[in-house]
């Protein structure tokens, strides 16, 4: 089964650390765009360069951006309408929503729980109003709050909270604070990620005026929120993301675990049949049918053990053996036993993986890994 | 049609950097037909992409331009010299060549170093001085203030001196009149054996060593036998002729006089360099012309391939530059940090910048460079000296008795302003003060001995930095002097990288370390464990940074299904090792080793 990922490229304002491909919502723009979604689900005729001879059955959905909520809740049931229709979406799909806790309310969420939609994920990124000032989001901890009990009472209980790890004047008591919040939410999954300065955002431009915490600081942070959630039920699965036992984001782990999904949307990425393709950053062209562009062969080694090693389950000989037909090579396991003396990874048995020290310089750690395949 | 030798000039253009030589060449060359308009570049003497680039000279070039003047047919050798005092006995050989110099002075900058050098260069071989005003076009011009600065100066009759605009092309004319009425005809006796001046040799693909010469007494034809007086090579005269500037022009024969070329399958210029004399085996002359000498390296680095593979690549490249490059030197060495590589001679920072650059891009090889040094003399107890150009061939120092360092002559040109700064700077670099010349009201000429190793060490941008470019520095060698010198060592890890080690006086070291100690702090990436960085005399720690070890480097965010780009970036992160050099458990990158050449004094 695969994954299919709706990207709606549309937010009320645009977030300062934010670089992924919206614009700021309107109406017919909107409109237009989601006829556009609809058509692609009707006649595939953006992707069936890659989709011809592909099963498109998906035990996932999830829309993501921008802002899926800006669309509203009808857009979003005539989307799921569609590819209903088109598509084979299992009963027990996990059907997922990004949200802006501040444009939301009852009636939304009971709008999507009719839909299907069983999953939401809420862009608050801290639970400290400073801090999220600064992030250019305009809801207070109430709103959020709110927004959490609202989805509840609609019946959607697995929720998930985007936090932030780094930002402008955070330190460990405000983290602490957001921690608290996360935890007595009653939510079901947390994603914790630590900021990256993109360029081309305003934080990159004014990178030397943000009071930002220095590595060391964010190291600690990391270490600390992972310690703190774990201890409090919400277990680390992968680099950036905890969640209560059963509760991992089904779709997200598709990426992870090199299974297939497809991506509608601009700057939307699919990987299909071996190939991996994407529709360009210009959503004028989505909707004048341009066709999704190749980008490269996926599935391969180096990209099982990058992906495989973002997951606390890590990477292990028997599914390497499934995928590649050989066990994990020698060279990588020995290189694994370094790192492990350093206490950045853990060999056990036929599995290999990253502690959380190890997460936090896991670029480089892949990077030395995957020298021993090539 | 043979030209009497009546009607020959042959003559040089001298000019202070940037006071347009090569575009009053290039209106010389059009005003005589020498070139079709179609083949005018811009600088056409200046063929190097480099020299074009950077507005100098590197190489000598001649010409030949056919000017006729009142029904009379006229033959001027134009040879061109490099204009950088790297190349000081190229600027000497070429204007032996000739009788006379235009000299160019800019209306609006005056009479500045390289100018004054030139001048006098040229007064010691005799030459008849043309002087020539040039940029009266520029709104800044002040031609009756720099004629006036000619005459009192230089000492030079300027009142007839054409004032031009090489840009638009203003006047230039009066600059051939003048080259015909002023320059003397060149003397030489065709009955007398064969003695002929090399003034410059380059490496062609198909013709060989194509060597440019003024024939002083006698002639040459193919298949005359002809020897090199300096070296004793002997071959066989295949090709002779005149240069036009965009072709070769072959002709029967050279006769005394003239300034023409030689082909004979010579494959590299070592056999035909710069100032040897040549001359027939079938007669040959019994002495050479005055002033041979062969050019000696001053600076010195070790130019490594960034990827070892490239090794056999950076050979070929060095052997080929080399076949058009009598002054570089180059010999294999080892390094234990860099590995296999060669231990070049420049004649001066420049050449050796020029040589890097060609090698990066002509041979597109990416090197590692080792900090630039000269020739120190190291006096050994026991009575040895050692001349070493390598700082890791530096002695025990129990072992030595002293060391010595060349000295530098160096005068500097400047508005009286600066003089306060520039003395500054030379204090600084160890200068020691010789005295000072009012040239004129607004020029000063400043005179210090200055070691060679503080030159070659940057001198030239700091001189032009802090004195906003106005000021202008020429130099040549003065000898050895006793000097209190030091090797300073790179420990990372605690182990000694070799490549990193220098020569430097004990005044300055612990200054240099320091900034050194930071730079590779701040060039050296973080790495999965602390990294001490200390710079050593001997067994002495002088300076310490530490690199501290490696705590984040992670793509938190997921970036939906863009495989691709994670991917990417870490093959940038697999390929950013690559280009690092390891030294025991510490891989360092090539910037670091820049950074230390690009110390900033300031």
């Amino acid at each position: 089964m695969k994954g299919l990922y709706i990207h709606i490229p549309f937010c009320r304002s645009k977030c300062p650390y934010c670089d992924f491909y919206s614009a700021i919502y309107n109406k017919n723009a909107a409109d237009n765009y989601c006829l556009a979604i609809i058509d692609e689900i009707v006649t595939n005729r953006r992707t069936n360069e890659f989709t011809e001879n592909a099963d498109l059955s998906f035990d996932t959905v999830y829309f993501g951006g921008g802002t899926p909520s800006v669309i509203g809740s009808e857009k979003i049931g005539k989307i799921l309408r569609a590819a209903r229709e088109n598509y084979k979406i299992s009963e027990n799909a996990e059907i997922t929503v990004e949200c802006n806790p501040s444009a939301v309310n009852d009636k939304f969420f009971e709008d999507i729980a009719k839909y299907g939609v069983n999953r939401i994920s809420l862009g608050m990124q801290s639970a400290v109003d400073g801090e999220r000032r600064a992030l250019g989001r305009t809801a207070d901890k109430n709103t959020v709050k709110a927004a959490v009990e609202s989805a509840k009472k609609s019946g959607i209980c697995n929720i998930s909270l985007d936090l932030m790890l780094g930002v402008p004047n955070q330190n460990t008591e405000t983290l602490e604070k957001s921690l608290n919040f996360c935890i007595n939410a009653g939510i079901k999954h947390i994603s914790a990620y630590m900021l990256t300065i993109e360029e081309n955002t305003v934080f990159f431009k004014r990178r030397d005026k943000l009071n930002l915490p220095d590595e060391d600081e964010v190291c600690e942070m990391y270490l600390k929120t992972a310690e703190k959630l774990e201890a409090n039920g919400f277990y680390q699965y992968e680099i950036s993301n905890f969640a209560k036992n059963g509760f991992e984001s089904r779709h997200n782990l598709k990426y992870w675990k090199c299974e297939e999904y497809l991506g509608l949307g601009p700057s939307a990425h699919s990987f299909i049949n071996g190939k991996r393709f994407y529709f360009p950053r210009n959503t004028n062209d989505f909707i004048n049918g341009k066709k999704a562009v190749f980008d490269d062969y996926g599935g391969g080694r180096d990209e099982y053990i990058m992906l495989g090693l973002r997951l606390t389950h890590g990477i292990s000989d028997s599914e390497y053996k499934k995928l590649f037909g050989e066990k994990i090579p020698e060279s990588i396991i020995k290189k694994a036993r370094d790192f492990e003396k350093q206490g950045l990874m853990t060999v056990s048995g036929a599995n290999i993986s990253l502690t959380k020290k190890g997460f936090l310089v896991s670029n480089y750690i892949i990077a030395e890994i995957l020298q021993k395949i090539q | 049609m043979k030209i009497k030798k009546e009607h020959i000039r042959n003559f040089s253009i001298i000019a202070h950097i940037d006071h347009g030589k090569s575009t009053l060449a290039d209106r010389l060359l059009e005003l005589t037909d020498s070139v079709a308009k179609r083949d005018m570049q811009q600088q056409i003497l200046d063929d190097m992409e480099l020299e074009r680039e950077r507005g100098i000279t590197i190489k000598a070039h001649a010409v030949t331009l056919c000017y006729t003047q009142d029904g009379e047919e006229y033959e001027l050798n134009l040879i061109d010299t490099p204009g950088h005092v790297d190349f000081n006995y190229e600027v000497s050989r070429s204007l032996a060549a000739c009788e006379g110099a235009v000299l160019i002075v800019d209306a609006t900058q005056g009479i500045e170093a390289q100018t004054l050098a030139n001048t006098y260069l040229a007064l010691d071989h005799d030459l008849e001085l043309v002087p020539v005003i040039n940029k009266i076009d520029l709104p800044a011009a002040d031609p009756d203030t720099v004629a006036k600065d000619i005459e009192e100066i230089i000492g030079l009759d300027s009142s007839d001196a054409p004032r031009v605009s090489a840009k638009t092309g203003q006047n230039v004319e009066d600059v051939l009149r003048q080259i015909v009425k002023l320059v003397p005809c060149p003397e030489g006796d065709d009955d007398a054996p064969l003695r002929a001046l090399v003034f410059d040799s380059v490496y062609d693909n198909y013709k060989g060593v194509i060597v440019y010469v003024r024939i002083m007494d006698g002639t040459i034809k193919p298949g005359d036998t002809m020897r090199m007086m300096a070296t004793g090579a002997q071959f066989t005269v295949v090709e002779v002729g005149k240069m036009a500037a965009t072709s070769l022009n072959p002709s029967d024969k050279l006769s005394s006089g003239e300034v023409g070329y030689i082909t004979a399958s010579i494959k590299t210029v070592r056999d035909a360099r710069v100032g040897d004399t040549v001359t027939t085996a079938e007669n040959p002359a019994s002495e050479p012309l005055a002033g041979y000498k062969k050019v000696n390296p001053m600076v010195f680095c070790g130019i490594y391939p960034a990827d070892g593979a490239d090794y056999e690549a950076l050979k070929e490249a060095l052997e080929k530059l080399q076949l058009n490059d009598a002054a570089l030197s180059f010999e294999p060495e080892t390094s234990g940090a860099l590995g296999f590589g060669f231990r070049c001679g420049f004649l001066g920072l420049l050449h050796l910048e020029i040589i890097q650059e060609r090698l990066e891009r002509e041979y597109d090889l990416d090197l590692v460079s080792t900090v630039p040094s000269v020739i120190y003399k190291i006096h050994m107890r026991n009575g040895d000296i050692l001349e070493i150009d390598n700082p890791t061939k530096y002695p025990d120092p129990a072992e030595i008795d002293f060391c010595e360092e060349p000295v530098s002559d160096a005068h500097i040109f400047s508005p009286p302003e600066f003089v306060g700064t520039i003395m500054d700077l030379c204090q600084e670099r160890r200068g020691v003060y010789k005295g000072m010349n009012y040239i004129s009201s607004d020029r000063v000429e400043i005179a210090y001995d200055l070691p060679l190793n503080e030159i070659i060490y940057d001198f030239f941008d700091a001189l032009k930095s802090r004195t906003r470019g106005y000021a202008s520095f020429d130099y040549e060698l003065k000898g050895y002097e006793r000097s209190d010198l030091v090797k300073l060592d790179v420990l990372l890890n605690g182990s000694a990288v070799d490549a990193l080690s220098f020569i430097i006086h004990s005044d300055k070291a612990y200054n240099r370390a320091r900034k050194i100690a930071e730079k590779l702090k701040d060039n050296i990436p973080r790495q999965m464990f602390e990294i001490p960085v200390q710079i050593a005399i001997g067994g002495k720690i002088i300076a310490r940074e530490t690199v501290k070890a490696l705590r984040k480097d992670v793509l938190a965010k997921c970036y939906g299904g863009d495989i691709t780009r994670k991917k990417k970036l870490l093959e940038k992160q697999k390929e950013g090792k690559k280009r690092m050099r390891s030294f025991g458990t510490v891989e360092v990158p090539q910037e670091a080793f820049m950074a230390i050449l690009k110390l900033d004094e300031q």
